[in-house]
């Protein structure tokens, strides 16, 4: 592991890590552009590289990819990967008050803290973490699809039913396409481009990021509030301070999104929206959240960047990508002559630890640059003036959702979303569970189609679905999550009894 | 007039020499390389393997793109959207592109992206958990004859390699099993690899890909492969089954004669590099090469050949 460590530190490891993190933070921050391409793009470079060399700036490129979501998702109100979705909700109210600064410092020192737990968990314990991987059956990720969108239920900013009908509009744009089982197609109206699907990307576009743009046109007040006092830029001590104080939110958001991570097909985004409801169903102040709390941000990002360690575990224990990011750098592997599997840890290990110490090099790397970053990234969009800043977003939002395929079906997809989402936000309905139920839904379905297949191939559909111990856990979970609103209510009707006749 | 007359002669002259040799020095600029399925796969990879190579013979960079959707359809009925000068070029899959057009309407015909080259194909192969039950493919069978229904094959796909894979198998062995589809070949391997279902209905590459974890009790190929020189062939067990999914190059079919020849040949030269041959060995892919004069034959060949697994499809949705 010595040999590892010192292998990963050569200077020109260590220009690729600084390099691969840069590259993907401005990637990761353009809404659009997402990990994913940034792996994909990296990917030819790395052939030329000894394979070590080539996973750094892989891994470097993606955990800074994933971190710089989190910029667009505060500063314009529009996640910039999925998996930045829930540091929206928080975020983007900071930077409207005028903490903007504050709330880019505590998502880089959260991602770090986040990115930090995933490759730690990466290096001890990837082997025994990677049966997480295989325990999980259809019929758990069709619960787990379910758990995220009774997650909807909570998180809904007031209004609940609203947080559930647009869970159910999330879930009709999922079925458009063909179905994954049974090849079934549906709500294409004929038209062919729409057999892949709504696309997830241009979709989380549009729905976030044109409502933003309609109000900054047709609304006087500014984009974001500027503090009159002058502010230092940072807030680091502030916003140390504030990590301190939610030491226990920090380090249980970055083991779940490790936790998440190491799940095939679940992803960022469900193991931030799972942290930030266990913040907010754990805080002594869940009435904050959604209205600029600082541990929301805090448990999102955590999260999110521990996902890059933990979906790299049953990579390359098992040879099953954790995320769409991680099968590219599979492919990329097996181009390098590297065989994934158990036997990777034992005799390949050189090359497994190197890439491991190089994740965790990248992750510190993005503490200066992402502070350093995003301080400008919040300056340029505090004092761009609106004139430029609304054409300037409007384009993005353009190629953001061309890029990913070339195709201009996914910007007319975009545009409708969008105008579609601002309509909706006039009587209370949110982006989130939308682009919430549109990413579970596959999910949900696949995993009840194959449950409902397996169990009746084994004889029993009822023990498939309410057998299993795991699953039995994440139906506990539900019926909690859904019950949460009503308990809180009761307790707060008790506790206004007691409070009457003392 | 005579003046005017060269005068067009002298265009069209020009003309020609602009045109010409355009093709015969194709590709004079990067390629657009476009893959119909997510990044990891049996698809990603192989073409990852020929973009080192194809720098090499013809001097140009390939630049691979993903359009996922539809188990490939999305890309496949966009193919002749594309300017067809040769610089964007497709992977095609067989037999997916037999099948979907045949089970639904999927926006193309299997003749609009007839490849200018197969160059590989993965074979099918039965894979379970290495602590199965199942030592040899009999086991499977026995159990799925004496219990019909109640062995699950997980596979990537509906309508798929895969899909109609477990259908001929079931054809030919007169068993009973149940198809399980999965989103992709590697969440299908997972659920073997977790238990959640008895077997999977995959590739040879799913299976290296895995290495000890699993047990491969059957290849669809006509010899053993040299990835697993101890694992029978269905040929040998005294089942008439090979095949399993080809993947060749195609490009929009008005393109010229010469652009479509010259890329099979490129494709071809690439096949011939012996390193790039040695690694799809190595990791349970078997080079073919069908250039593109004889795709046709090649086409209706297939498809007499999947004919009773489509009844059987079709029958069974």
């Amino acid at each position: 592991m010595i040999d590892a460590l010192l292998n990963a530190i050569t200077p020109f490891n260590l220009a690729l890590a600084l390099f691969g993190v840069i590259a993907g933070t401005f990637i990761g921050a353009l809404p659009g552009l997402s990990a994913t391409m940034a792996v994909a793009v990296l990917v030819p470079f790395t052939f030329t590289m000894d394979p070590a060399s080539g996973l750094i700036a892989l891994g470097a490129v993606y955990t800074g990819a994933i971190y710089g979501g989190a910029y667009s998702a505060i500063l314009v109100n529009t996640p910039g990967t999925p998996a930045a979705i829930a540091t929206s909700m928080d975020g983007f109210p900071m930077a409207k008050r005028g903490d903007g600064d504050l709330a880019v410092t505590l998502s880089c020192l959260g991602s770090v803290v986040g990115g930090m737990v995933g490759a730690l968990a990466l290096l001890l314990l990837a082997p025994p973490l990677s049966q997480v991987a295989l325990a999980f059956g259809p019929v758990e990720y069709f619960w787990l699809a379910i758990f995220g969108l009774s997650l909807i239920a909570t998180l809904s900013r007031g209004n609940t039913v609203k947080g559930l009908v647009g869970g159910a509009i999330g879930l009709i744009l999922s079925c458009v396409g063909s179905a994954v089982v049974g090849g079934d197609v549906r709500f294409t109206f004929g038209q062919t481009p729409l057999l892949g699907g709504i696309p997830v990307i241009p979709a989380l576009i549009g729905l976030y990021c044109i409502p933003v743009l309609i109000d900054l046109v047709i609304k006087k007040e500014a984009h974001l509030e500027r503090r009159a006092e002058a502010v230092s830029g940072f807030r680091f001590t502030e916003a140390v301070g504030l990590m301190l104080r939610s030491k226990f939110n920090l380090f249980r958001s970055a083991v779940l999104g490790t936790a998440v991570g190491i799940l095939p097909a679940a992803g960022g985004s469900v193991a931030g929206l799972i942290a930030y409801s266990e913040a907010k169903r754990t805080s002594k102040k869940p009435e904050e959240f959604g209205h600029g709390a600082t541990d929301g941000v805090i448990a999102s990002e955590a999260a999110n960047s521990a996902t890059v360690g933990g979906g790299f575990i049953p990579t390359l224990v098992l040879g099953i990508p954790g995320t769409p990011p991680d099968a590219i750098i599979l492919g990329a592997l097996l181009v390098q002559g590297i065989r994934t599997g158990p036997q990777l840890f034992t005799q390949q290990a050189d090359i497994v630890y190197t890439f491991v110490f190089g994740l965790i090099i990248g992750t510190l790397f993005m503490l200066p640059t992402g502070l350093i970053i995003g301080r400008y990234a919040f300056r340029l969009i505090v004092s761009v003036p609106k004139t430029v800043l609304a054409p300037s977003i409007a384009l993005l939002t353009v190629i953001g959702s061309f890029a990913i395929e070339s195709n201009t079906v996914h910007v007319v997809i975009m545009v409708v979303l969008g105008v579609f989402g601002w309509l909706i936000a006039r009587v209370g309905f949110e982006a989130s569970p939308i682009v919430l139920g549109l990413i579970l839904g596959p999910i949900a379905e696949a995993g009840f189609v194959q449950a409902w297949l397996i169990g009746g191939a084994q004889g029993s559909i009822p023990a498939m679905f309410f057998g299993r111990p795991l699953s039995l856990a994440i139906i506990f979970m539900i019926v909690l999550t859904l019950a949460s609103p009503a308990l809180v209510n009761w307790r707060r009707g008790r506790m206004q009894e007691k409070g009457a006749t003392p | 007039m005579i003046a005017r007359r060269s005068l067009i002669a002298l265009t069209a002259l020009g003309l020609a020499a602009a045109v010409a040799p355009a093709q015969a020095d194709y590709p004079e600029r990067p390629v657009t390389y476009i893959i119909p399925y997510n990044p990891g796969g049996e698809s990603d990879v192989t073409a990852r393997f020929q973009e080192q190579h194809f720098k090499g013979i013809t001097g140009q960079d390939v630049v691979i793109q993903y359009k996922p959707g539809a188990g490939g359809a999305t890309a496949w009925a966009q193919l002749n959207g594309f300017e067809p000068d040769g610089y964007t070029i497709m992977n095609v899959n067989f037999p997916h592109a037999i099948l979907q057009p045949a089970m639904k309407d999927v926006g193309y015909q299997t003749e609009d992206v007839a490849p200018a080259y197969i160059f590989h194909y993965t074979p099918d192969a039965i894979v379970v958990r290495a602590d199965s039950p199942y030592q040899t493919l009999q086991d499977l069978i026995d159990d799925a004859t004496a219990n019909p229904g109640t062995v699950t094959f997980g596979g990537s796909g509906t309508n798929s390699a895969n899909h109609l894979a477990a259908v001929r198998f079931d054809q030919m062995t007169g068993a009973k099993t149940t198809y399980i589809p999965f989103k992709g070949s590697a969440p299908a391997m997972a659920a073997v690899l977790g238990g959640q279902i008895k077997a999977a209905m995959t590739y040879t590459t799913q299976g290296i890909k895995a290495g000890d974890q699993v047990r491969v009790l059957a290849v669809a190929t006509p010899e053993r492969i040299e990835a697993y020189p101890d694992v029978p062939t269905f040929n040998e067990l005294g089942f008439d089954f090979v095949g399993g999914a080809y993947r060749g190059v195609t490009l929009p079919k008005d393109a010229p004669q010469e652009v479509r020849q010259r890329l099979s040949d490129i494709i071809g030269e690439i096949n011939a590099v012996p390193e790039f041959r040695q690694q799809l060995i190595d990791n349970g892919y078997v080079p073919v090469d069908i250039p593109t004069g004889e795709i046709d034959q090649w086409l209706a060949d297939r498809k007499a050949d999947y004919a009773g697994g489509i009844e059987q499809l079709r029958a069974s949705n």
